[in-house]
């Protein structure tokens, strides 16, 4: 049976947050990493541990992966039927979530040890990582839809603290307000979806929640598929609005905008929080609430699907074009979360229809290695080049030896060319897609060759195309706190695909097994492998093909290279419409009616005595004929009107 | 010749107050002023007479309040002249517009 | 527990201050005079608290009764309730932060601290008593003495702002007398009163409650800055000295919510139904209007003074809901509100004090010279905006969930509109932190800044301190309110 230490696995990172913050950096100096590394491996172990034995020993009961509750405490009772809890829900996604974000992190605060040793703020950086990764942790074991909600908006704020790192660079500022407020503007969503959904449901436990929403003869369901707001009914909202809280994190069209931009913080910042974790918080919601979607919402399901892929493919496109070398991975995340996503959308419930929701969760796992792994060996080219740019690199392979082949075995296992763990995945995807909706496995074999194109320009770009550089400087790689990261998770990319992942994670908690159809993965292969073989004809030498394609392609890669002026349009809404139109218009009608008005009632007043006071002429007589008057007026009135 | 009733002496009386209501409203020295306020009381001193002779003739509260009234107007008049002579002090003039600083 | 020493201590701490004339001592006393009343009332709260668990369930605790006008029923009754103490917890923290934060104040010492500790004075009076006329006197005794600090102590168009406050603010008084003096005297004389307690119990006619609740919601809506009239509330804000805008913030504007709630809303159910769509209208302007009024100004004092109108929206979109969730987080968002934003003028001021502007557009980087001011910034901002684990958001939530609860169209659509107002606060919220504590820094005399004194650490940690005590336990809170609300519930008939 579960523990109730598993609370430690999120409250260890939690003391890693709070000592340094308390004043203990004055106390740790630059132990503080140490400190919180150390801390961050106990839970990574302890996270390990609880899976295994999750996975391996309780978890199954009669061949059915339960839901296990070892902790569980009422936070805020809202109403009397409401309340939010602060508990543990342990099940096949959450124990595996905990691991991801456990490995991941603590690769991360390994790898900043030595990346970001100088940096002035040191102990600051190691204390909101530990708020992200408790945060983190927070949101996967949440048994409470709003107990996630409160942890997803903490890990809004950690990552907006991190993306605001280096708070001097008023570009870093800027991309961080952007993340916070897109992602905000998603969560109004979400809140919404939170409490038309529990409202129907009379309770906001994902558990009681989920069973009332999708026995298909229970009095829920029943009201909530009635009950209709502008003609579409409870649910369909509920789903709809909570999709678009998981949009907004995972950064899905059109709520995709701010990912980008995030690469401003320190690069292993953007391999936990904007490729690995955080941004796989929407897939990972769209999985919890699985169950709903598929059985009480599936028009709701369509949109995923249809969102995913178009994700998918409208990030990949962008990502051939961009030369910042953090853009094109942040595209290909946002291109890859799409495949998450779609795989969800065209999945169904239980059985082996249910395999595009575990190929999804599969791919989020394999992805959040080999992507991190790709951002930490990013961060040691930008280290060794002091450039983003991808005109700046060039040539690299002998001065980086390590990053050189970590980067090598993430492209490959991104796109898709086995025996790396991207290929299965991948694979399962496109299964899933072909089975289920084969217009999407269209989507997807197109996209997979986008991915295999871009991520080996990448890769032709920074390690070959110019003759080698700086020679003398052979130990570009790092000291072994920057190395060994980068191995271990080059060795888990290397071998975590052959996890036999249907046995562990499916939709409804029964295990199944999917085998590899060989013959299907021969196209995708192939696809993938003329991708690269362009990649290699462009740029594994200093040519002009490149040049001469896209002058060729000239309007269609002006589009592509900024980005389909998304950003364009939003800066328009934003500052024209809301700071403009109605934030001003807003100030200036307190300031000029609203106050106006008030003013013009006093000032009227005054106008009032003004005139008035013409009667205080201090003429004795003219009082006298004034009073003579109304005596008269009054003698008149009480005479002939009042008896 | 019959003597005269209580008409006749109301008619006087009526006359001397609108006579003393007219002088005030027009006159513009204080002194004159002061001596219209005089007519007016001295008009209702006669009404009290004449209502306390005619309708109460066995009763002398007309006759008080007369009496009473001519000697509030005594008071009256030392002060009121008290209070011109003091105007004329800071004026040179006993022209009521003169005095109406006690404006606004 | 005697409540009388709740008024007592304050007066006594000002009388006593009369005579002296060394600054040093003056702000002494004037300081153990508050912290002692901050331990009083955590006195009082500990009292209740084991009241309550020993199974006495009188509505109001700790009854005294003087007479003092009885042939108009005005007598001197106190008592609190759940709802009363948490205000006057609110009142305790704001008013000892305030006295601290003002340590540095030149001109005329002792009076700033007799004004700070009658205004006190009068918010502990307000939240004790359970008669209408007395309360209403030390509604007045709050008053005066805003007056005063602005037009004494306060910076630019000072005169023009405490003016208008001072207009406002007795309008509504005013207002409030009228509902007050009609509802007595329109009732039958054998059962005429101003106890609170007694005129709960009665049947008060419908067609009695139709214009005597609009008098008194609008007049203690004023206080608590109601759409449209909360144009006092920026204006004032500005022009007050750094405590003066704590006190008016954090205190006076609580005296309206808890007007609206204790005396219009539970007295005169009826008529709180009627009206309720206007409120929840106008409360919704409020919220949005506030939201955006907010995101384009410069002066930070104005940017937390039009989000005060917006957050106190919540307060009387809560009221208006009618359901308790909603009501009591109505409460909570007063008391939340209340120590969030004494918090941030406190940092206005210390900002202030250094740089010597409020133009947020003149400044950038602080956060390089003064770590500890921008942190408490920082976190102000974020409870503002709603962040889990800080105040604002437990009082927002409570708010949103209880209002859900309506089913209506038009309160689902005010409902998702105050909802959207988390984004605009962000917005505003963010653009303020951006550019003042983030950005490269501005000017190279900003290196000699000293971060907080001694004080002014007090002071945020002990504003902090609640936000933190509210946002992640909220239970203790949500105990001691629930009972208060849930009377009132019972009263109108109402979930």
């Amino acid at each position: 049976m579960p523990q109730a230490s598993i609370l430690l696995i999120p409250l260890l990172p939690l003391i890693g947050f709070l000592v340094p913050a308390l004043g203990g950096k004055t106390i740790f100096k630059k132990q503080t990493g140490w400190f919180a590394t150390f801390l961050l491996a106990v839970s990574t172990a302890l996270a390990c541990s609880t899976a295994w034995n999750y996975f391996f020993s309780y978890g199954k009961e009669n061949g059915i992966y339960q839901k296990h509750f070892p902790f569980h405490t009422t936070w805020l009772q809202l109403t009397d039927t409401l309340s939010i809890d602060m508990g543990i829900l342990l099940d096949p996604i959450s124990a595996l979530m905990i691991v991801v974000v456990c490995i991941v992190s603590l690769m991360v605060h390994l790898y900043s040890l030595g990346y970001m040793k100088h940096e002035e703020r040191y102990a600051m950086y190691f204390a909101y990582l530990g708020l992200f990764t408790f945060s983190m942790l927070g949101l996967v074991l949440s048994s409470n839809l709003f107990q996630i909600y409160m942890f997803w908006e903490l890990v809004g704020v950690s990552s907006y603290l991190l993306i605001g790192f280096y708070f001097e660079r008023p570009k870093a500022v800027a991309a961080a307000k952007k993340a916070f407020i897109v992602t905000r503007f998603a969560d109004l969503g979400f809140l919404i979806g939170i409490l038309a959904l529990s409202y129907q449901a009379e309770s906001l436990d994902f558990v009681t929640l989920l069973e009332r929403l999708t026995q298909p003869n229970s009095t829920y369901l029943t009201q909530a598929t009635t009950s209709s707001f502008l003609g579409i009914s409870s649910i369909t909202w509920g789903c709809l609005l909570l999709f678009m809280g998981g949009a907004g994190k995972s950064a899905l069209f059109p709520l995709h905008i701010w990912l980008p931009d995030a690469m401003e913080g320190p690069t292993p910042v953007s391999a936990l929080i904007h490729a690995a974790t955080m941004v796989v918080a929407g897939v990972f919601l769209i999985a919890r609430m699985f169950p709903l979607y598929a059985l009480g919402a599936p028009e709701v399901l369509d949109i995923v699907a249809y969102t995913g892929a178009f994700t998918a493919l409208f990030a990949a496109l962008i990502a051939c074009t961009q030369t910042d070398i953090k853009r094109v991975l942040a595209y290909s995340t946002m291109s890859q979360i799409g495949f998450m996503i779609f795989a969800l959308g065209v999945s169904g419930y239980g059985g082996t229809a249910g395999l595009g929701y575990s190929a999804s969760l599969f791919h989020l796992f394999t992805h959040a290695l080999f992507k991190a792994m790709l951002f930490l060996g990013a961060g040691s080219i930008i280290h060794f080049v002091h450039s983003n740019e991808l005109k700046d690199m060039g040539g690299l392979r002998k001065s980086l030896p390590v990053t050189h082949l970590t980067f090598l075995i993430g492209c490959l296992a991104l796109s898709g060319i086995p025996p790396f763990s991207g290929f299965f995945s991948k694979e399962g995807i496109l299964l899933a897609a072909y089975q289920q909706k084969p217009f999407f496995y269209g989507i997807g074999l197109f996209t997979s060759l986008l991915t295999a194109f871009y991520m080996f320009r990448l890769y032709f770009s920074v390690f070959w195309n110019k003759p080698q550089q700086n020679t003398d400087r052979i130990a570009g790689d790092g000291g072994l706190t920057i190395t060994l990261p980068l191995l271990i998770l080059a060795a888990g990319t290397c071998v975590s695909g052959f996890i036999p992942f249907g046995q562990l994670v499916s939709s409804d908690g029964i295990p199944f097994s999917s085998s590899l159809h060989l013959g299907f993965a021969v196209l995708p292969v192939l696809l993938a492998i003329a991708g690269i073989s362009l990649a290699f004809l462009f740029y594994q030498k200093d040519n002009l093909r490149a040049a001469y394609w896209s002058e060729k392609l000239k309007g269609f890669y002006k589009t592509t290279y900024h980005k389909f002026y998304i950003d364009e349009c939003y800066m328009y809404v934003t500052q024209k419409i809301f700071f403009n139109l109605i934030g001003k218009s807003a100030a200036w009608i307190d300031r000029n009616i609203v106050d106006g008005l008030l003013s013009k009632t006093g000032s009227g007043t005054q106008v009032l005595a003004e005139k008035i006071k013409s009667f205080q002429s201090g003429k004795l007589q003219s009082y006298t004929t004034w009073y003579l008057i109304g005596i008269i007026v009054l003698i008149g009135l009480f005479t002939f009107f009042i008896h | 010749m019959t003597t005269p009733g209580l008409y006749h002496i109301l008619t006087i009386s009526t006359a001397l107050f609108f006579i003393g209501i007219y002088g005030f409203l027009t006159r513009r020295n204080l002194i004159t002023l002061l001596m219209c306020i005089e007519l007016i009381l001295n008009s209702v001193n006669l009404n009290f007479i004449a209502f306390n002779k005619y309708l109460w003739p066995e009763k002398l509260d007309g006759l008080f309040f007369t009496l009473f009234s001519i000697a509030i107007a005594a008071a009256e008049a030392a002060v009121a002249i008290a209070i011109i002579i003091h105007l004329y002090r800071n004026h040179h003039s006993v022209d009521v517009e003169s005095a109406e600083e006690l404006k606004y | 527990m005697n409540l009388l020493s709740l008024l007592l201590l304050p007066l006594l701490t000002a009388v006593v201050l009369l005579p002296l004339k060394k600054e040093v001592v003056i702000k002494g006393i004037a300081l153990t005079g508050s912290a002692f009343q901050l331990f009083l009332t955590l006195f009082l709260y500990s009292t209740y608290r084991s009241e309550r668990n020993n199974g006495n369930l009188q509505q109001f605790l700790f009854q005294e009764q003087y007479n003092w006008f009885p042939s108009f029923g005005i007598s001197f009754h106190t008592g609190v309730d759940g709802i009363s103490i948490a205000m006057l917890l609110l009142t305790s923290f704001v008013a000892l932060a305030g006295i601290l934060v003002s340590w540095n104040i030149q001109k005329m010492t002792k009076e700033f601290y007799l004004l700070l500790l009658l205004l006190s004075a009068g918010a502990y009076g307000f939240f004790i008593s359970l008669n209408l006329i007395v309360l209403f006197f030390f509604l007045e005794i709050a008053v005066i003495p805003k007056y005063l600090l602005i037009i004494i102590w306060g910076s630019g168009k000072n005169v023009y702002s405490a003016n208008k406050l001072a207009i406002l603010l007795i309008g509504a008084s005013a207002l409030i007398f009228v509902g007050l003096t009609g509802l007595y005297f329109s009732l039958p004389p054998a059962v005429r009163s101003f106890d609170l307690i007694t005129l709960s119990q009665l049947q008060i006619p419908s067609e009695l409650q139709r214009w005597t609740f609009p008098l008194l919601f609008t007049g203690f809506g004023i206080f608590s800055a109601l759409f449209p009239f909360h144009t006092w509330v920026p204006d004032g804000h500005s022009s007050a000295p750094t405590a003066g805008s704590m006190f008016l913030a954090g205190i006076s504007m609580k005296l309206g919510g808890y007007g609206c709630l204790r005396i219009a809303t539970y007295l005169l159910p009826d008529g709180a139904k009627e009206y309720a769509n206007i409120i929840l209208i106008l409360a919704t302007i409020a919220i949005l209007y506030g939201a955006f009024a907010t995101m384009l100004q410069e002066d930070l004092k104005y940017i937390n003074a039009y989000s005060s109108i917006s957050h106190c929206g919540f307060v009387l979109l809560g009221i208006g809901m009618l359901t308790k969730a909603a009501m009591s987080g109505a409460v909570m968002q007063m008391v939340s509100h209340g120590l969030m934003t004494a918090l941030f003028f406190a940092v206005i001021g210390m900002i202030y004090e250094r740089t010597h502007t409020r133009m947020v557009s003149e400044m950038g980087g602080l956060m390089k010279v003064t770590p500890f001011i921008t942190t408490t910034f920082i976190l102000a901002g974020l409870c503002s905006l709603g962040l889990p684990g800080l105040s604002g958001f437990v009082a927002e939530m409570k708010i949103f969930s209880g209002s859900w609860q309506n089913t209506g169209w038009m309160h689902r659509t005010l409902t998702i509109l105050s909802c959207a107002s988390i984004v605009i606060t962000a917005v505003y919220i963010l653009r303020a932190i951006g550019q003042t504590v983030m950005g490269p820094l501005k000017d190279a005399s900003y290196r000699s800044f000293k971060d907080a004194s001694w004080n002014e650490k007090t002071a945020a940690l002990l504003l902090i301190s609640g936000i933190l005590a509210i946002g992640i336990a909220p239970y203790w809170l949500q105990e001691l309110i629930e009972p208060g609300v849930e009377v009132m519930r019972l009263k109108m008939g109402i979930n």
